[in-house]
């Protein structure tokens, strides 16, 4: 540790490391220099002039080198001609800082004048209003009246959609620069610049579509004025209206910590609505960026008109209305019955109550359970996955004599299935981490990489069994497939640097696989890093980038992705189908649903399997109701019901204290609407005669799953709730500093310890295991790709988003769309030979891909699991 | 110095020095292979520090000092001349490349050895389009006579001078803005430091230099340090060349000894003001100057970095422009301003607004639409920017319009708030 | 994927030339060079211009187009095949450049910043072209490039407009018969 610098600021003693600048250090003692273009994740430009202070620096002797004194002793301060930028200008020792001087002041009056002689006056309706650093420094200071004539005032676009999430008001544009550099240095997309220059210096984007980037959202949350401001909340509600929920992303298994804010809205009777979602700060996880999924895509947990409100129950061949008794008495029956015939398939945007609650009636019941994955390896990442103490934040270059970290991602394109990831680790590769982009075709990743290395399309395992045996003396025979690569002097290269780092990640994810080659390629990340050493400490280990919140969470708690799903489902006498809907991913599904077989379903809609089931059971959303995910980085985190199911409560005609009567006279209110996924199969487990499962409260499953579960062992939910200041300081009062993102003051999650389920992970030797995969000679094959914005269900419900979302599409290689004469945008017809699904889509042309090569993204309307021989023809 | 010796502007002798023929006749690329051959490069660096150079860009920096802060820590370094020349009265770099090219160039080429550079850009103003297509054809010509390329002169030194063009912007001059318009940014200045010498095109240790500086190192290191300073004075050694324009009957660059006085610039070289008018102002470094009154003391003022301030000036590039007791100086201000608004970056606040907020004020006192206090909001205005700019174009766009009200008050009072409109007051608003 | 290649088949050398002046991990430095050529024939730089540049450099088409915006040499909207650019800024308005401003346009029946009924000639008013001694003085930009014209008279302009028309007229011929040929 280099020795900190002491200073003063408006006459306190202050310590800081070097390098810190002025306005960090000041936060320090309390005070907060106003700033506009500054932001405390990026470096300072110096361009807004607002942070200007007064800096005093001790005269130093020339010939001596000693500080002058003054008669009393004390160092002599020299200060500048001018003042000084607070944001660029670094503590250095024995510095003084005056930033309340009268002068001071003065030149930060000055600058606020300026910067207002330009600024509309429309603060009251304004969205940024009540929580605009511009609209609080000038109550605090600004001058009272203009001296500035309103007919000279420069008159700018008022409303100029920079694309359809983000509008941009040319007019309160204070030219910070904010939304420009993030876009630049985080988002690595330049899709908006300035423009024009001096008064006329404006916003622009060319892009198509407009503003084209998955994290346009953030520029809003830290532009300093009401400038940009999305299409989603706009004129939707005044900040001070605003309740806050804590809240975790659904999205994805990064586990973004979100702030749901929410009011009461007449036009919903009342009830609560989610406004907007906001990032909340937890510098472990997720700084304070989110994606514009997380941001917009809440909108399937919100109340609607498509939402289950009430069991449903077959008869007479329809499913029809039902109360919760007349179900669950059937579902008991049935599935005590069933015993060990059940089969349970759970979804991992479950929370761990509810996967914990629905393994426990089933385990009793004799039954089986199966997690509903595309993606399999889960396994490994409980044995050797991160650990606690594990930050992204911390990899970079190492020290003096220590190699820099690395990450390997595999297998991934990892904006599109982890976009938070992706963006912590372009910090990383920029602090000097080794970033290894392993793939089958280029990715965004590939921009930060050190190293960016293609392997054949099917062979991800390979490839990684190709670096760990470049590290070997002896080397492994490898596959045919993966001979080309294993010569590749930056495959050995960047082996060498994954064997030598200080740290070593490897993220893998389902490029192009399904769930036996993903299983495959994890056994192969999880043999390369214990034959490196790189398991069992922080920052080292083994990452899934699933596909759903809580999957990481389900393999915690003992859940497997279920490789013979069909035969399991045909087999099964009961099946309980919780968040899942497999029917509509692939119509073969159907087969497994015969009459004489007992279907529950549980979900949010009335989804496909749905349809096929005998009795369907209404959930509550993740946001109106209380949970915890484990994210892929394995840390278990708490989210917070930020609306409250109206319909789970009694009929709203009846008078507040209903409940409580109906305790003192000993009746059990009805069950109505929505219920949490871990209350119901506690519910069954009660008409069952069972007893532990636990239905009163998610604290009290999730204290539970801390006493069974050993790698939860003595987590609780204050436990999870705990919080200790982070850096920088966002989110309070002074939103000028790093914007109106959220304080993090609900919880910052823990992180698990390794399962240590018997003897400790060892390579296993799967050598043998890894296929040599080949395209097939003749014939085109289809690989499946994750894209962040899908068709899924619960994209779809968010409409502002379907833009960009667009239509079905495949993509074809360059080869293969000469031959078929198939152009960019065209439509063909593509035909799955093992299924015979044959659909029309657009085509979208990749030059750069393999010939033979056909990718069709997930959850856009076509059934593909795993690569799959297609044929595809022109169409139209 | 004989008056018609010229150091720069030889081409006035010497008929087709622009042909490298020619050129090379007149000792042309001595000096380069006398620096290649027989100097190291720490050498050449030393003789333009002891000459005493100063940059000609404006700010007067010590050249042969700027040359030595390059870091030896990163690689590759470059070179990048300034030729941008945009401030308002300046035109001597254009002579310089029209005439005398091949002096210009061979003092890149000396600069690049000198920091070992292997490639130098030369940055012109878009609108000198011709001369940088003349420019690549005397490149291109060098490049035959093995003056640029690989192992020149038989040594271990490679070089390439590139030309590229700017699009109309001002603060393009300004070297770091200029650099991020190299990189094919917009041209907006970098918060500073680090400088160009440590972080500069790309990122890179990088010198950039005026043309006329750098057409001034040939003569250094072809005749020596100690020849150099026996012109000009001890702290502003060498000549320089002064752009003369405005009120005055031969405008035009004179190349004069550094401590020249005003006196002699304008009387004896520009033959004085024009319909026996008197002179009332002169603008010292273009329109980035403040208004020096015109008084025997002024006049009799030598032209050299120390002494102008005394007057209350700057020399900046030594783009004189003279203003006669014909012309108002709240129209003078009012196109001073307005151009300062029209070439504003945007980048930093008090220059943005500031700007836009005085040619506001300007436009109404010479619309005389203006109160009275409206002068004295322009004189706040204007205070207000001082010292609070990210680079200098804003911090010079307020010289003209204090030291204009400072100086010549009465002018205001003619213009503004009049009701009546004289005779003698139309006059003021000359061109008007 | 850009299906039009307009720029990199007509001028497929001067872009290599140009691309070679700078390090080649460091091509966007030649987005100027690109955005004149972009405006050689039609002296503006077409939407279409700006994606093609983008690809060819690697960069977004809003990297590319803000400078547009930024750059006064630069047009995205087609005005005059010639724009006569006079200086009028200090040194040159002290030597009467304004008036010459003024009558030239009131000779050619426009107001400075407009553009003569037949679409040719366009007259703004510019900043410091460094030819203060030269004054009046102005410069034309076309897309071959920019070229001064110094101490200038209001008939001396008029001639070189005649002349710039018939230049034009000449141009359109030629340009009308290879629109041809490529049509054909
Ligand atoms: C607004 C502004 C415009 C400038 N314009 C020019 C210019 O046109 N030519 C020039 O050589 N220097 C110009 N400079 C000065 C340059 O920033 C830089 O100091 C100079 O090129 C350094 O070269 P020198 O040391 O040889 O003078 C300008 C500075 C500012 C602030
Ligand atoms: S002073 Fe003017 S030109 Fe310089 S950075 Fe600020 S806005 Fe740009
Ligand atoms: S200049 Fe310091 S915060 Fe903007």
């Amino acid at each position: 540790m280099t020795k900190p610098v002491t200073l003063t600021i408006n006459g306190i003693q202050v310590e800081a490391p070097p390098g810190t600048l002025i306005v960090d250090a000041a936060k320090k003692v309390g005070f907060d220099i106003p700033v506009f273009c500054y932001h405390p994740k990026m470096e300072p430009v110096g361009m807004c002039r607002e942070c200007l202070v007064e800096i005093g620096r001790p005269v130093i002797d020339r010939a001596t080198g000693e500080a002058v004194l003054e008669e009393d002793g004390s160092p002599k301060i020299q200060f500048g001609s001018k003042l000084e930028l607070a944001c660029a200008t670094p503590v250095s020792p024995g510095m003084v800082v005056l930033g309340k001087s009268d002068n001071a002041k003065a030149g930060r009056d000055d600058i606020l004048e300026f910067l207002l002689t330009s600024h509309p006056l429309d603060c009251p309706i304004c969205d940024k209003g009540g929580e605009c650093p511009l609209q609080d420094l000038t109550m605090a200071w600004g001058p009272g009246v203009s001296r500035f004539l309103y007919e000279e005032k420069q008159h700018l676009a008022k409303r100029y959609p920079l694309g359809e999430l983000i509008m941009l008001d040319r007019e309160r544009c204070i030219q910070c620069g904010r939304c420009v550099r993030f876009q630049d240095i985080f988002a690595d997309d330049r899709v908006i610049g300035f423009s024009q220059r001096g008064r006329s210096l404006e916003i622009v984007s060319y892009s198509e579509p407009g503003f084209d980037s998955y994290w346009s959202g953030n520029t809003t949350d830290i532009c300093p004025v009401g400038a940009l401001t999305t299409m989603d909340f706009r004129f939707g509600a005044r900040p001070w209206e605003l309740r806050l929920a804590a809240s975790i992303c659904s999205q994805c298994a990064v586990g973004c910590n979100l702030a749901l804010n929410v009011r009461r809205e007449v036009v919903t009777g009342g009830d609560w609505v989610v406004k907007r979602v906001m990032p909340r700060q937890n510098e472990e996880v997720n700084e304070i960026w989110i994606c514009d999924k997380g941001r917009f895509g809440h909108h399937y947990a919100e109340q609607g008109p498509k939402r289950l409100e009430q069991p449903l129950v077959r008869k007479n061949g329809e499913l029809q209305p039902a109360s919760w008794d007349e179900a669950l008495d059937l579902i008991a029956e049935r599935f005590g019955s069933a015993g060990a015939g059940l089969f349970t398939l759970a979804g991992s945007r479950l929370a761990n109550e509810d996967l914990f609650n629905l393994d426990q009636l089933t385990r009793r019941l004799g039954g089986k359970t199966g997690l509903y994955t595309h993606m399999g390896g889960g396994k490994l990442t409980t044995q050797v996955g991160l650990t606690p103490g594990s930050n992204f934040k911390d990899l970079g270059g190492g020290g003096e004599n220590e190699p820099p970290d690395a990450v390997l991602v595999v297998g991934c394109d990892l904006e599109e299935e982890a976009p938070v990831w992706w963006l912590l680790l372009r910090q990383a590769a920029k602090r000097g981490a080794a970033v290894i982009a392993l793939n089958p075709r280029a990715t965004k990743l590939d921009r930060d990489a050190r190293f960016s290395l293609r392997y054949p399309f099917g062979s991800a395992a390979a490839a990684v069994l190709a670096m760990t045996s470049s590290l070997s003396q002896k080397p492994h025979d490898l596959p045919e497939s993966i001979q080309d690569l294993s010569r590749n002097p930056d495959l050995k290269a960047a082996a060498k640097a994954f064997a030598e780092a200080r740290n070593a990640l490897v993220i893998f994810g389902s490029e192009g696989m399904g769930l036996a080659e993903s299983a495959a390629l994890a056994q192969a990340c999880a043999n390369l890093l214990l034959t490196t050493g790189h398991t069992g400490k922080p920052n080292n280990g083994l990452l899934g980038a699933w596909p759903r919140a809580n999957e990481q969470g389900a393999w915690e708690l003992g859940w497997e992705a279920d490789a013979n799903l069909l035969e399991h489902l045909s087999q099964a006498e009961a099946l309980y189908i919780v968040a899942a809907d497999p029917v509509n991913d692939d119509a073969a599904f159907q087969s497994a649903f015969g009459s004489d077989k007992f279907v529950v379903v549980q979900d949010l809609y009335l989804s496909q399997t749905a349809r096929l089931a005998d009795v369907v059971l209404p959930v509550q959303s993740w946001i109106e109701r209380e949970g915890s995910y484990t994210s892929g980085g394995r840390r278990v985190q708490r989210f917070y019901p930020a609306i409250q199911s109206t319909t789970a409560m009694p009929p709203k005609t009846e008078a507040p204290g209903v409940r409580r009567a109906s305790v003192l006279t000993g009746s059990v209110p009805e069950l109505q609407g929505p219920q949490a996924d871990f209350a119901i199969p506690s519910l069954i487990a009660e008409r069952l005669q069972m007893d532990g499962l636990n239905h009163s409260s998610a604290a009290a499953v999730f204290a539970q799953i801390g006493e069974t579960v050993p790698v939860f062992a003595g987590l609780t939910y204050q436990k999870l709730a705990e919080v200790h200041e982070q850096w920088p300081i966002v989110g309070r009062a002074d939103m000028y500093y790093g914007g109106t993102l959220y304080e993090n003051t609900q919880g910052l999650g823990v992180q698990l310890e390794l399962a240590r389920t018997g003897a400790p992970a060892q390579p296993q030797p799967a050598w043998s295991q890894v296929e040599d995969f080949r395209l097939p000679k003749l014939g085109l094959m289809a690989f499946p790709v994750t894209r962040l914005y899908d068709q899924g269900s619960t994209l779809m419900h968010t409409e502002l988003l379907h833009q960009r979302i667009g239509e079905s599409f495949v993509v074809l290689n360059g080869f293969d769309a000469a031959r078929l004469k198939i152009s960019h945008g065209g439509k063909a017809r593509i035909t799955f030979n093992t299924s015979a699904q044959s659909v029309i889509v657009q085509v979208r042309l990749d030059a750069a891909l393999p010939e033979r090569v056909v990718l069709v993204p997930r959850s856009f309307g076509l059934s593909i699991d795993a690569p799959t021989p297609v044929e595809v023809r022109p169409a139209g | 110095m004989a008056e018609n010796e010229h150091v720069l502007l030889r081409h006035r002798e010497i008929p087709d020095l622009d042909n490298l023929v020619v050129y090379r006749e007149h000792n042309g690329f001595k000096a380069f292979e006398k620096a290649v051959t027989q100097m190291q490069p720490a050498e050449v660096t030393e003789e333009v520090k002891a000459s005493g150079l100063r940059g000609r860009g404006g700010a007067g920096f010590p050249t042969g000092l700027k040359w030595s802060l390059i870091d030896a820590k990163s690689w590759p370094h470059y070179v990048v001349a300034n030729a941008d020349e945009s401030e308002p009265g300046t035109f001597k770099d254009r002579e310089i490349m029209e005439g005398n090219p091949y002096q210009f160039l061979e003092g890149v080429a000396i600069c690049a050895y000198a920091i070992q550079a292997h490639a130098a850009y030369i940055y012109l103003r878009g609108e000198f389009w011709q001369i940088a297509v003349k420019l690549d054809g005397q490149i291109a010509a060098m490049e035959a006579a093995g003056l640029l390329g690989q192992n020149l002169f038989g040594a271990d030194y490679s070089l390439k001078i590139f030309t590229h063009l700017g699009a109309g912007a001002y603060i393009c001059g300004e070297e770091s803005a200029m650099l991020e318009s190299l990189e094919g940014k917009l041209g907006m200045p970098r918060l500073r430091p680090p400088f160009p010498p440590s972080f500069g095109l790309y990122g890179k240790p990088t010198v950039v230099n005026n043309v006329e500086t750098l057409a001034n190192v040939p003569p250094i290191i072809e005749r020596g340090a100690n020849w150099y300073r026996t012109n000009g004075t001890e702290k502003s050694p060498g000549t320089k060349i002064f752009s003369l324009s405005g009120c005055v009957n031969k405008p035009g660059n004179y190349e004069l000894p550094l401590g020249t006085t005003f006196r002699h610039l304008i009387f004896e070289c520009g033959g004085g003001i024009p319909e026996g008018r008197s002179i009332k102002a002169i603008m010292a470094a273009g329109a980035s100057s403040s208004l020096i009154t015109a008084n025997d003391q002024a006049l009799d003022t030598p032209m050299d970095y120390e002494s102008v301030p005394s007057v209350g000036g700057q020399l900046g590039s030594a783009s004189v422009i003279i203003i006669d007791d014909s012309i108002s100086i709240p129209w003078l201000i009012n196109k001073t301003v307005h151009f300062f608004r029209h070439e504003s970056c945007g980048k930093c606040t008090p220059c943005r607004e500031g700007t836009y907020w005085m040619s506001h004020l300007t436009e109404r006192i010479v619309k005389r639409t203006a109160k009275t206090e409206d002068v004295a909001l322009l004189y706040d205005v204007a205070s207000q920017m001082r010292g609070k700019c990210l680079c200098a174009l804003g911090e010079f766009s307020i010289e003209a319009v204090r030291s204009g009200i400072d100086r010549f008050r009465s002018d205001f009072d003619l213009t503004v708030g009049a009701s009546v409109v004289s005779a003698d007051q139309e006059k003021l608003t000359k061109d008007e | 994927m850009l299906e039009r290649k307009y720029l990199a088949e007509k001028y497929a050398q001067e872009i290599q030339a140009i691309l070679e002046k700078y390090p080649s991990d460091r091509r966007q430095s030649a987005v100027m060079p690109l955005l004149y050529l972009a405006q050689r024939d039609k002296m503006y730089v077409s939407r279409e211009d700006i994606l093609e540049i983008g690809e060819i450099l690697g960069i977004t088409s809003t990297e590319v187009a803000s400078l547009i915006g930024f750059y006064t040499l630069y047009y995205d909207q087609p005005k005059g095949v010639y724009r006569i650019q006079v200086c009028v800024d200090l040194p040159c308005a002290l030597r009467g450049a304004e008036k010459f401003l003024t009558e030239l346009c009131d000779r050619l029946g426009i107001q400075p910043g407009e553009t003569t009924p037949d679409g040719l000639i366009a007259i703004e008013p510019v900043m410091c072209l460094a030819a203060c001694d030269k004054a009046p003085m102005f410069q034309v930009q076309s897309g071959a490039g920019l070229t001064y014209h110094e101490n200038q008279t209001v008939e001396n302009a008029l001639s070189l407009i005649e002349q710039l028309r018939r230049d034009a007229a000449g141009r359109r011929v030629a340009g009308h018969e290879r629109g041809r040929d490529a049509n054909g």
